[in-house]
């Protein structure tokens, strides 16, 4: 079932209409009650926490009574709002250079003006950033900033890179070991409240139900036609998850209702929900690699829904969690757990576990192409990209192509450039498509 | 041998993009491996026990062509990984058998991989360094990582590597660090007999030859230099940061200098001072290396500050040892450690009250005007301030 809702301003035009599906709007819920938390913390007597998508140790941070923030989704949500250029241009009069982290500039900006948040609610600073050093080298100098300006009390995690793609168990130990000598303790002093490990594991069981669900949701786009958008529509089903709600029960009951739904819509063969309603007709199917640009995040899916393009499969939805190749939670290994999810995240891959994957899912999806979105703002997902086109085309046969834009720096998106190499792109695939049809043919 | 043939043998060192001094090394016994590193820090000693000789790639500088590497790479990338590519796609590292790839920041991670995938027959390392610096903890991490490519480049040399090889290693690379903290010393002292300009090149010279060749060429040179008396001049004494990966082009340093800079201090090619002072030489060889890195080290962009008050720790010794009167910020565009530090220290400093400028460049920047006009500026400023 759908819902529309109406989209705010646009004073003198009839207001468009913008189609959801019901378990989008219980994550929207979900996060708006999350930022009313972060809020209203400190005067309820809570300490507040914030660390980083890749690596979010949420259980870990519940069982100390955190309100949890996330800057990236801060961040990214201020982008939505189109509140990030003003943020970024702020912090770069501030001193921070033109060719850094667009996330990093929209969160000191959003400091810079005020400290109010996203939904417009005050955004009080954090009593501990814990430094989960995972896949992405500006983590450090963003906490390291934050810390000099707030004076925050900072504890790092780091989490070393799968540079032999795999995780050998020296790299386990020296994770667990930091959690249990750095972060447990300095968790406990900050917030004075006692480590419990069977705490820990309950929420585990609970982020075991939702990881579950979540794969399952995902996995429904190799069904002809994908009931689901699987990087559009799928930033919304991470949002909770990769955020500040994997282990609470709302998130598994939130995972259970967007599966019923997601199936239901795969069993009546329909297509993805888009704002402008259901997608009529799957004309092609795509993995997409790289995060979406926030600013412009309606203009750049209408490019693709407008084609009759649907993304099967995306990086981007691996980025605070891969599960689809079995990783779960365990309860009955809580740090080991906790470890493994660390060193598991996607931009923790390397290079050849990343054309892997994406080989991968171009075969079990059956994608007819790759479409990398280069993202200027994170080195992490965007040096080296152009060698994963070329791998993946030359693996696959496939036809890969190559757009350029930003997280939330809207100077960096450029719509026309976008549209038009897409376009192209799509008519690449028709033709290569049509090529291969006359081969079998004749 | 004059100052003069030492330097030019220098330049020609740095200015050889075919590797030919790796080659001639190579070639002088039977069997001999070279092994790559990029920048900032690997444990060479290791390397070195398992008889082969470590080779210090900085990208390509302001005389290669890059055609190929700029393929794989956005215009927002730094050029040293495009430069590195291109260096690999034409051959010239094919002297080498491996390469190791240090965490530094995402660009050169991503490049170990890359790595791997076109080089498929080389050895390619991920070589991690260890941000917490407990010796339990972040320690022993690092001892599993140092202890694996032990493992690996006894395999690739056919002999095991002893801890005795380990010790004489660590005994070379103690001597030759000492080699260099005495040219920074004596240039801090006397910048006008050492300019940075020749500096640079003794030091960049120890990429491409042996330890004990380099440690005898930057004695040789302070040997030399002192001989020959050369003007001094009123010029400003500044500490230059923030070029510890991407290098900047030869005539950059030069613009500074001539601009009315002396450079007092660096973080240029920070392998040669990264560790502060000896590491044992007795002992487990790979824990002495581990405790020299996680408690005398430098610090720098790439490597986590575990408490606030430790930022900017170094860079103020550096001016106060260095009787510096100012600091040159010069990153490397879309350097990420260095352009998201910059901040950080600027803000130490200006609460020192000591002055700052700053500029970025590209290992193949050609225009140094404006570099000059900065620099002579900023030169300016500190000479009509010093005398206020």
């Amino acid at each position: 079932m759908n819902t529309a809702i109406p989209v705010t301003a646009a004073p003198k035009k009839e207001k468009p209409r913008v189609i959801k599906e019901d378990a989008m709007l219980l994550q929207k819920d979900l996060i708006n009650r999350n930022y009313h938390e972060v809020a209203t913390a400190h005067a309820e007597g809570r300490k507040i926490s914030a660390t980083f998508v890749p690596g979010n140790l949420n259980e870990l941070l519940m069982c100390f009574d955190f309100a949890r923030r996330l800057p990236e989704t801060d961040a990214l949500q201020n982008g939505m709002r189109k509140k990030s250029g003003k943020m970024i241009m702020d912090a770069e009069r501030d001193g921070h250079s033109e060719d850094v982290c667009t996330y990093v500039k929209t969160d000191l900006g959003m400091m810079l003006q005020g400290e109010t948040g996203p939904t417009g609610e005050p955004m009080p600073h954090p009593d501990i950033l814990l430094l989960s050093y995972t896949g992405c080298f500006t983590f450090m100098k963003w906490f390291e900033l934050v810390r000099q300006k707030y004076d925050c009390r900072t504890v790092m995690l780091h989490v070393p890179y799968q540079g032999d793609g795999k995780i050998n168990p020296a790299m386990r130990r020296y994770v667990v070991n930091q959690l249990k000598e750095k972060v447990i303790p300095s968790l406990e002093e900050v917030s004075g409240v006692k480590f419990d490990i069977d705490r820990l594991r309950e929420y585990m069981k609970e982020s075991v139900k939702a990881e579950e669900d979540l794969v399952a949701v995902l996995q429904t786009a190799k069904h002809r036609p994908s009931p689901i958008d699987g990087y559009f529509g799928a930033v919304y089903y991470i949002g909770p998850i990769f955020t500040a709600f994997r282990g609470v029960p709302e998130a598994t009951r939130y995972y259970e209702v967007l599966r019923r739904e997601v199936e239901e819509r795969m069993r009546a063969g329909k297509g993805p929900v888009t704002p402008e309603g259901e997608l009529a007709e799957e004309k092609y199917r795509l993995v997409v690699e790289g995060p979406p640009n926030w600013t412009s995040f309606r203009d750049f899916w209408k490019m693709f829904y407008d084609e009759g393009a649907v993304v099967v499969a995306s990086t981007y939805s691996k980025v605070g969690g891969v599960y689809d190749f079995g990783f779960r939670h365990d309860p009955a290994h809580p740090l080991e757990s906790l470890a493994d999810y660390c060193l598991g995240c996607y931009t923790n891959l390397n290079f050849p576990q990343r054309i892997d994957m994406i080989c991968k899912y171009m075969d079990e999806y059956q994608a007819d192409g790759l479409l990398i979105n280069s993202i200027k703002s994170c080195n992490s997902f965007s040096a080296g990209q152009l060698l994963i086109l070329r791998e993946v085309e030359k693996r696959t046969g496939k036809p890969a192509a190559f757009i350029e834009s930003d997280l939330v720096d809207p100077r960096y998106f450029s719509g026309a450039n976008i549209k038009n190499r897409l376009e192209s792109y799509f008519q690449m695939i028709k033709q290569k498509r049509s090529s291969s049809e006359n081969v079998h043919r004749h | 041998m004059s100052v003069q043939d030492v330097v030019k043998r220098c330049e020609a060192l740095f200015e050889d993009l075919e590797f030919t001094a790796v080659k001639q090394w190579k070639s002088a016994a039977p069997g001999r491996k070279a092994i790559g590193y990029m920048p900032i820090y690997v444990p060479r000693e290791i390397i070195h026990a398992a008889g082969m000789l470590p080779v210090g790639i900085f990208g390509g500088g302001d005389q290669l062509e890059v055609i190929q590497g700029d393929a794989y790479y956005q215009s927002y990338i730094c050029r040293i990984p495009r430069s590195t590519v291109e260096l690999g796609l034409t051959g010239r590292l094919d002297c080498l058998d491996g390469m190791l790839f240090p965490s530094i920041c995402d660009v050169i991670r991503n490049l170990s991989g890359m790595w791997q995938i076109m080089f498929k027959d080389k050895y390619v390392k991920y070589f991690d360094l260890p941000q917490n610096y407990d010796d339990s903890t972040g320690g022993s991490f690092y001892v599993h990582e140092m202890q694996t490519l032990r493992e690996d480049l006894g395999k690739l040399a056919g002999r095991p590597i002893s801890d005795d090889d380990l010790h004489k290693s660590i005994a070379v690379y103690n001597e030759n660090r000492k080699a260099v903290r005495e040219l920074y010393a004596y240039r801090a002292q006397k910048p006008w007999q050492a300019p940075t300009s020749e500096v640079y090149l003794v030091l960049r010279a120890g990429s491409v030859l042996a330890p004990e060749e380099h440690t005898k060429l930057v004695r040789q040179y302070i040997v030399e230099t002192e001989k020959q008396k050369r003007p001094q001049r009123d010029n400003a004494r500044v500490i230059l940061t923030g070029s510890f990966c991407e290098q900047p082009p030869l005539g950059l340093i030069k613009s500074i200098e001539m601009a009315g800079c002396y450079v007092v201090d660096d973080d240029f090619q920070l392998i040669h001072s990264w560790l502060l002072d000896d590491v044992a030489t007795a002992g487990n060889p790979l824990e002495e290396l581990s405790k020299a890195f996680l408690h005398r080290s430098a610090q720098t962009a790439s490597k986590y500050d575990d408490r606030k008050e430790d930022k900017g720790k170094h860079l103020l010794r550096q001016v106060k040892t260095r009787g510096a009167e100012g600091v040159i910020f010069a990153a490397a565009s879309f350097c990420d450690p260095a352009l998201l530090e910059r901040p950080m220290l600027q803000e130490i400093l200006a609460k020192h009250k000591i002055p700052y400028t700053a500029f970025k460049f590209a290992e193949n920047t050609g225009q140094m005007a404006p570099i000059r006009e900065q620099a002579g500026t900023f030169a300016d400023s500190i000479k009509l301030w010093s005398a206020a």
